[in-house]
């Protein structure tokens, strides 16, 4: 029980911690898409990947009593949504955008039917790592529980950057993305390439959606999402395809989603919906300030939208 | 398999059997049940799920129910629905937003089907005759959560989440804040809004902000408390439930909560339309309400932290709501900008439409109804 309170340091403190609690799963969903995306793909599944990788996480670990179980679960769960995905847009003539659409409602909606039974009990929660022990504050021990998710979505930007610019494997991958053409001719397999960059993204996708369930807020509910995997694909935007601007761009975003309630704790009552409203606010002031008629996007893979 | 004169003549008298049988049937009351939400949300749709369960319990009654309607045209289609292919007889849409325009505009279409909807949004004269709505003063059940939570309190600071600033929200606060004042006159309660009823990552947000600022007793007024409900659990504060019995998700900080008991006034109606009684013929009251007395509302066991100075204020006030001596809103009152609201000597009983419109919150609430 804590009776301390620590007023106004409050604010910067809940924004500091909703930035790393409400971001994970903005960072694993735009990572995931950013690798989809260099491979000249784009997957707007990925609000289903979210839904059903939280739904999925859900329902193994309370069977199973073991959150890491539900965790894989996840990351299967995904990637089998993302090898249906992969394989429609691999067929001529097949809209990526469209397919990604009938994706996403496919996958919502069978996260709601199948998570049905799963709302009211409660699973076994991912374990947080404490970075806050030297702090005689609660507040900022609790602000300081890390999710695994959390670390694991930095390590895989890090190692996505170096993939990307430093192995063959990376260098493959930017060719099927900006000319696959030019791929082909060096005898890369164009569509083997995007299907699997296709189901590994929709696979982080998922365990994006298990931190959701399993660590913050940690609960089953159809609500659970509310459009973080739509705009963790502006993200991708926003951050150029550069994995390691991602994950400022993950923090940025799950910060604004703190601004609202923290404010309104500490009396600041004038506004909320704006402020509730901040994220969706940066999601569009991102697409107003990157689109333009006259310039392609600096970093955007060349074979993006092109249909080939 | 052929077709011939025999088998046709035979389903033919089949069908008709079918449809001799659904004419007996028509003594059976089909009621149908619209959520806007999952029916185990441990929430505002699982009280009206468990409703349905009850009344269900009678032989008579058939109940068709439909969970995660949304508040579009999708609840029009529903209703027409359950009336042209389950010949439901009284519908309950059970959300706030299902009335204006759906309910309203089904509800002309179908004049012999009675509409009652959960809320204070029917107008004598103003809407057709086979509306009516139900409510339950659960703000009763509230004000004893408010007093046990005025015990439990250390810091003093209370915290409120609630979804949005319409006159239910704001009377349970109030409720909230009086019966937790009765008991600590220094104690104030905190509000975030959240801006809609389901939002599970704003309302985990709002409660580890209010948790950081030294709230240490939480509730709540949004559709579905189990994140705010665990999120209390796991920072190891007091909490008091809403909607359903939530005891079970924080077994050590539970301290009470107000219920619905919907199954109770889903009974009352359908033995009424037994009796071929009806809104239509002003044999059914449009308006019905109730609190602690009538049974409409309850509230949950007391939970382990619960000590016996607050035990027995809470079963003082429960006693006089009982008895129908007691008075939530009664001046003198003031709120929270200092304004008198009530004068001395004035009373809102329960009943009062005017505590329906409620637009103010009572002094001792930090937060305004300015969004």
């Amino acid at each position: 029980m804590n009776a301390e309170s620590i007023g106004w340091w409050g604010v910067p403190i809940g924004i500091l911690a909703g930035a790393i609690r409400g971001g994970t799963p903005f960072l694993l969903v735009s990572l995931g898409e950013c690798l989809t995306e260099k491979s000249g793909k784009i997957n707007l599944g990925l609000e289903g990947v979210l839904l059903m990788g939280a739904m999925t996480a859900y329902a193994i670990s309370y069977k199973s009593g073991s959150p890491w179980v539900g965790v894989m679960a996840a990351g299967i769960a995904g990637a089998v949504l993302g090898s249906i995905h992969a394989f429609l847009v691999s067929r001529p003539k097949v809209n990526d955008i469209a397919a990604g659409i009938a994706m996403l409602l496919f996958g919502t909606g069978f996260a709601f039917y199948l998570g049905k039974p799963f709302i009211q009990p409660s699973a076994p929660q991912l374990p947080g790592i404490s970075l806050g022990g030297w702090s005689h504050l609660p507040q900022i021990a609790a602000a300081l529980k890390i999710s695994p998710l959390f670390v694991l979505g930095v390590i895989i930007a890090f190692i996505m950057r170096w993939v990307f610019r430093s192995t063959r494997w990376g260098m493959q991958v930017r060719a099927v993305g900006d000319s696959p053409a030019a791929a082909r001719a060096m005898g890369v397999s164009v569509s083997k390439t995007r299907f699997i960059c296709i189901v590994a993204g929709s696979a982080m996708g998922g365990i994006g959606g298990a931190h959701l369930s399993l660590f913050y807020p940690g609960a089953w509910t159809e609500a659970i999402s509310s459009g973080q995997g739509l705009m963790a694909v502006a993200l991708v935007i926003f951050a150029r395809w550069n994995p390691v601007q991602c994950l400022w761009a993950s923090l940025l975003f799950g910060g604004a989603q703190a601004v609202g309630p923290s404010l309104q704790a500490v009396g600041i009552n004038t506004g909320y919906y704006l402020w509730n409203a901040s994220p969706y606010v940066l999601t569009l002031l991102v697409m107003i300030i990157t689109c333009s008629n006259k310039r392609t996007l600096a970093g955007a893979p060349g074979a993006l939208g092109a249909g080939s | 398999m052929k077709i011939n004169r025999r088998i046709f003549l035979t389903a033919a008298a089949a069908l008709t059997a079918l449809q001799v049988t659904s004419l007996y049937a028509a003594d059976k009351v089909t009621m149908g049940f619209i959520y806007v939400g999952p029916k185990d949300d441990y929430g505002y749709n699982q009280a009206h799920a468990e409703g349905c369960a009850g009344v269900q319990k009678l032989s008579w009654v058939k109940g068709v129910e439909e969970a995660s309607v949304a508040e579009t045209t999708a609840v029009q289609e529903t209703m027409r629905n359950m009336i042209n292919l389950d010949g439901a007889q009284v519908i309950f849409p059970t959300s706030f937003g299902y009335f204006d325009p759906h309910i309203l505009k089904v509800a002309k279409q179908y004049p012999k089907v009675q509409f009652l909807h959960c809320g204070g949004m029917y107008t004598e004269g103003k809407h057709p005759a086979n509306v009516g709505s139900y409510f339950g003063y659960i703000d009763e059940a509230v004000y004893v959560s408010g007093v046990v939570a005025g015990h439990a309190t250390k810091s003093g600071k209370l915290g409120f989440i609630a979804a949005k600033p319409i006159p239910q929200v704001l009377r349970n606060i109030n409720a909230f804040t009086l019966g937790a004042r009765s008991a600590n006159p220094k104690a104030t309660v905190q509000v975030i809004f959240t801006g809609d009823w389901s939002m599970p990552v704003k309302e985990a947000e709002a409660a580890t902000s209010l948790i950081n600022q030294g709230v240490d007793v939480l509730t709540c007024h949004v559709d579905s408390p189990k994140v705010i409900l665990e999120t209390a659990e796991r920072r190891g504060i007091y909490v008091c439930g809403y909607h359903a019995d939530g005891s079970k998700l924080a077994p050590k900080g539970y301290l009470t909560g107000g219920e619905w008991n919907w199954s109770k006034v889903y009974t009352d109606y359908a033995e009424k339309v037994k009796a071929g009684k009806s809104l239509m013929a002003g044999t059914i009251p449009h308006l019905v309400r109730g609190g602690l007395k009538e049974g409409f509302v309850k509230c949950s066991n007391y939970g382990p932290a619960v000590d016996e100075s607050a035990k027995k204020d809470a079963e003082a006030a429960k006693a006089k709501f009982m008895d129908g001596t007691m008075v939530i809103f009664k001046g003198p009152l003031k709120d929270n900008a200092g304004k008198e609201i009530i004068p001395s000597g004035k009373e809102y009983k329960q009943q009062d439409l005017e505590l329906e419109s409620m637009g103010w919150l009572v002094e001792g609430v930090l937060g305004s109804t300015k969004s």
